[in-house]
């Protein structure tokens, strides 16, 4: 369904992706592992069309997508939660909600409000609230929300799990547990191995722009010296 | 105490009319990052269209309420021709790319106004109904005036539905924030952008034409009002429009008790208070920083130095400068005085951006308290050229050392619009002060002395000072010094993660390129023998920009080469009928065609022809 090919992107002169290579089939979970400035985000951000300085190719549904705008790749039923949530502080929670949503389409599940709030109940209390003025767990569960207003087939979840609460983190891997169940494709990263477990079918393991390991975790469990090295475990 | 009311009310009046410009150009920045000096020329074209339309349909009170929201509505179409045609192609260019095109358009309105309109300044008619003064409190008012109190409030009114009750607004407002993120969740920006244009033009346009029944109409609305638009802008906080609101009221019933008791000071009052708000508050009293992602990245000056054929290149070039006089007429001197006086002041503005990463859009201050310390100096102190000439980029570095004190604490544009407002201020209070500065009339009589005042013999003294200046700037662009500069420029966490004090160092590269900027105001005063406010006035800071553009900001020689073409094409082109509106087209296809400037094309080009040859 997505297929990266050979990427690789520059922050100015800086090349921080070296050739990765990755694909993320139908309805499959797969977790982009590796340690903090590994190129997990880049590798997002590329294929999101948010890095103007890049190589290689990548397909959705067999069409070229780099380079592209970022509006019209999220057309294409692609969505992005960025690592930072970026939340309209601004804005209310149903405003920001209204800020992803997007006309539905034939090939994915459809979320209305209802829906959302039921899959993140605190939403509709807060639903009035600025977003500014959300916890961080509540900015999570908002970003997500946010980009599942677009109906998208494909979605890209960067550290999911990063900086919220233990409580929080068991909620995430549900609601990607039913992202799954509903028929999405989902792409994360992930910096902890354990989680990745829980939520995904298969991983990559990437450093230093490149793409180390890839396979199932019993694959991975099979050699530990790989996790030792490129994960901090 | 019905006069003080009185004078609240009058504060008001102006408040609503100060809002409405302001409100547009707050929105358009908000949305699109562009710093957009052709707002004034919008609010111009509104006043001038409300007046061919009004008098059409003179006398009754559909006619006037009719032509002025026509006229706004035809000014926002003129915005989004301007935004399709021009602003499109240069959302990702550097802002000092976006402010130099919008100048392009604001020289090229101005003489199309000119063709249109001719250059006497038209009185509008009052507005039917509304022609009569009441009296509140034993006062007369003005209707209109009451009218207009009454309408910034609504249109305020308007926009917050516009930006609360529509999903428009709502994208709006969300992209002001984080444009970047706004496109990811599959929104065009494209479409988001022109139609804020659009919007933030008729409300400009709509100011303009609101404007006729209580002013003239006149060429030197736009740049008059552009300065104050800022301003409010920046104190509200840009992309702010109820930001904007609570500042034109501020600033105006301020300067409606204040011209009570100073009344020079309505200049520069806006700019003081500006530079007061932005040092406790520095993205305005209701602005937030807006995410910085998806901004333009910051051009890169390079690093080489020059290649052994390029310094022999240059050394030719210098020695045929320095042989000129003796081959060339006295006024081809003349002229390469000015040009070695821009070049001089490219080169330190370059410092400053390139070396330094801060625009400046009010460079011409330090240029101008160059000359007009060294004017003084003759004038009152009996100064020698000499020492005057010393004296003069001192006070400028004293001039820098304070207002970049204030500027460096910020960053990019509002870095950028607090310089402008110290040269705003620098310029009101050389205008009004005019028993000292000599005010309008300027200082004459600066001349050099008996032995250096041959053109030739002063050739040789300009030759001197802005051939040393230049090479001293290289220096130390390369020196320790200027490496850090650069460093900090580059990544400003990185380099104080390091241990450098990057503020500092920003600090005294900003004093460095204003001693510099002072001393080619010094040559530059001593060649005409006089001063006059127009060394400091925003027209002059602006040409600064357009040099350093022109010749290319990637490039060493840039400068150079840029303000050369600069003054030689100003030469050529100001003999000629309508030349703003043939320079502001040449600035728009540099900024479009040849991005990376005259040098930058040079480079280009030859590249080309090596190739072909090859
Ligand atoms: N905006 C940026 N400018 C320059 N370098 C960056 C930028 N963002 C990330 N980097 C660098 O790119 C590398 C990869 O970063 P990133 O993709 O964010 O890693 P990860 O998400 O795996 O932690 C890091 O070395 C980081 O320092
Ligand atoms: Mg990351």
């Amino acid at each position: 369904m997505l297929e990266i090919q050979d990427l690789s992107a520059w922050y100015g002169r800086a090349q921080i992706l070296n050739g990765v290579s990755m694909r993320v089939g139908q309805n499959e979970v797969v977790a982009l592992m590796g340690r903090n400035g590994a190129g997990k985000s880049t590798t997002m951000k590329s294929v999101m069309g948010l890095l103007r300085q890049t190589g290689g190719a990548v397909r959705y549904d067999g069409r070229d997508i780099l380079g592209r705008a970022s509006h019209a790749i999220c057309r294409q039923g692609l969505g992005y939660v960025p690592e930072d949530r970026r939340i309209f502080g601004e804005l209310t929670v149903e405003e920001n909600l209204e800020v992803g949503r997007r006309p539905p389409r034939p090939d994915a599940p459809e979320w209305g409000l209802d829906h959302l709030y039921a899959l993140f109940p605190n939403l509709r209390e807060r639903r009035r609230n600025l977003g500014k003025q959300l916890s961080g767990g509540e900015q999570q569960m908002l970003t997500i929300a946010r980009t599942l207003m677009g109906n998208p087939r494909l979605i890209l979840l960067d550290e999911p799990s990063e900086g919220i609460a233990p409580v929080i983190v068991e909620q995430m891997a549900r609601v990607i547990a039913e992202l799954k169940r509903e028929g999405l494709s989902v792409l994360i990263s992930e910096q902890n191995l354990h989680f990745a477990r829980l939520v995904s079918d298969r991983t990559y393991i990437i450093e230093k722009g490149q793409i180390r390991f890839e396979g199932r975790f019993d694959d991975l469990d099979a050699n530990p010296d790989i996790s030792r090295t490129y994960l901090a475990v | 105490m019905g006069f003080y009311f009185a004078q609240l009310l009058t504060g008001l009046a102006n408040a609503s009319s100060l809002f409405l410009i302001a409100s547009g150009l707050s929105i358009i920045f908000g949305v699109t990052r562009i710093v957009n000096f052709a707002h004034g020329s919008f609010y111009m074209l509104g006043a001038y269209l409300a007046y061919t339309l009004v008098t059409l349909w003179s006398g009754s009170v559909l006619g006037f309420w009719g032509g002025v929201v026509l006229a706004a509505l035809v000014v926002g179409l003129i915005g989004l021709v301007v935004e399709l045609t021009i602003l499109r192609r240069i959302y990702h260019a550097p802002e000092l790319f976006q402010l130099v095109a919008t100048f392009g358009v604001v020289l090229i309105v101005q003489d199309a106004a000119l063709a249109i309109w001719g250059a006497e300044d038209l009185l509008g008619p009052r507005a039917p109904g509304l022609d009569r003064a009441v009296r509140i409190l034993g006062e007369p008012i003005p209707e209109y005036d009451l009218a207009l109190i009454a309408i910034g409030p609504a249109v305020l009114a308007g926009i917050w539905l516009l930006f609360h009750k529509t999903r428009w607004g709502v994208l709006v407002r969300a992209a002001t924030q984080d444009r970047e993120m706004v496109g990811a969740l599959g929104i065009n920006q494209a479409w988001l952008f022109s139609a804020a244009f659009v919007l933030g033009s008729a409300l400009a346009g709509l100011g303009g034409a609101l404007q006729i029944p209580r002013e003239a109409v006149s060429l030197q609305m736009d740049l008059s009002i552009i300065g104050e638009a800022f301003v409010v802008v920046v104190i509200g906080g840009m992309g702010s429009v109820s930001g904007a609101f609570v500042a034109a009221v501020l600033i105006s019933v301020l300067n409606s008790f204040a011209i009570l008791i100073f009344p020079q000071i309505s200049i520069v009052l806006p700019f003081i208070v500006m530079a007061i708000v932005l040092i406790f508050r520095p993205y305005g009293i209701l602005g937030k920083p807006g995410s910085e992602a998806g901004a333009p990245e910051a051009p890169e000056a390079p690093l080489t130095l020059m290649s052994p054929k390029a310094m022999m290149v240059m050394c030719a070039g210098l020695m045929a400068l320095a042989l000129s006089p003796l081959f060339t007429a006295e006024f081809t001197s003349v002229l390469l005085v000015d040009v070695m006086v821009a070049t001089l002041f490219a080169v330190s503005l370059h410092f400053m951006m390139g070396i330094g990463g801060m625009v400046s859009f009010g460079h011409a201050a330090y240029f101008g308290v160059g000359a007009y310390a060294a004017a003084l100096a003759v004038k009152f102190l009996g100064f020698g050229m000499l020492p005057a000439m010393a004296f003069g980029p001192l006070c400028a570095a004293l001039a820098a050392l304070f207002f970049g004190w204030f500027s460096v604490r910020l960053s990019g544009v509002y870095l950028a619009m607090l310089t402008l407002a110290a040269a705003q201020i620098l310029w009101g209070v050389t205008f009004q002060w005019q028993d000292f500065t000599g005010g309008d009339d300027g200082i004459l009589g600066v001349w050099p002395p008996g032995w250096a005042s041959s053109d030739r013999v002063y050739f040789y003294i300009a030759f001197v000072l802005c051939v040393g200046g230049i090479w001293v700037m290289r220096r130390i662009a390369y020196s320790p010094f200027g490496y850090v500069l650069r460093g900090v420029r580059d990544s400003q966490t990185r380099a104080e993660a390091i241990g450098v004090d990057t503020r500092f160092h920003q600090w005294m590269g900003f004093v460095i390129a204003g001693a510099f900027a002072g001393l080619a105001g010094v040559v530059f005063a001593f060649s005409k023998g006089s001063v006059f406010p127009d060394s400091l006035g925003i027209a002059l800071s602006i040409d600064g920009l357009i040099m350093v553009l022109l010749g290319g900001i990637h490039a060493l020689a840039g400068p150079i080469l840029g303000a050369s073409a600069f003054v030689l094409i100003e030469d050529w082109v100001t003999r000629l009928d309508y030349w703003r509106f043939i320079f502001g087209t040449i600035i728009l296809v540099v900024v479009l065609v040849a991005p990376d400037g005259i040098a930058g094309g040079i480079q280009r080009l030859w590249r080309i022809i090596k190739r072909g040859a090859a």
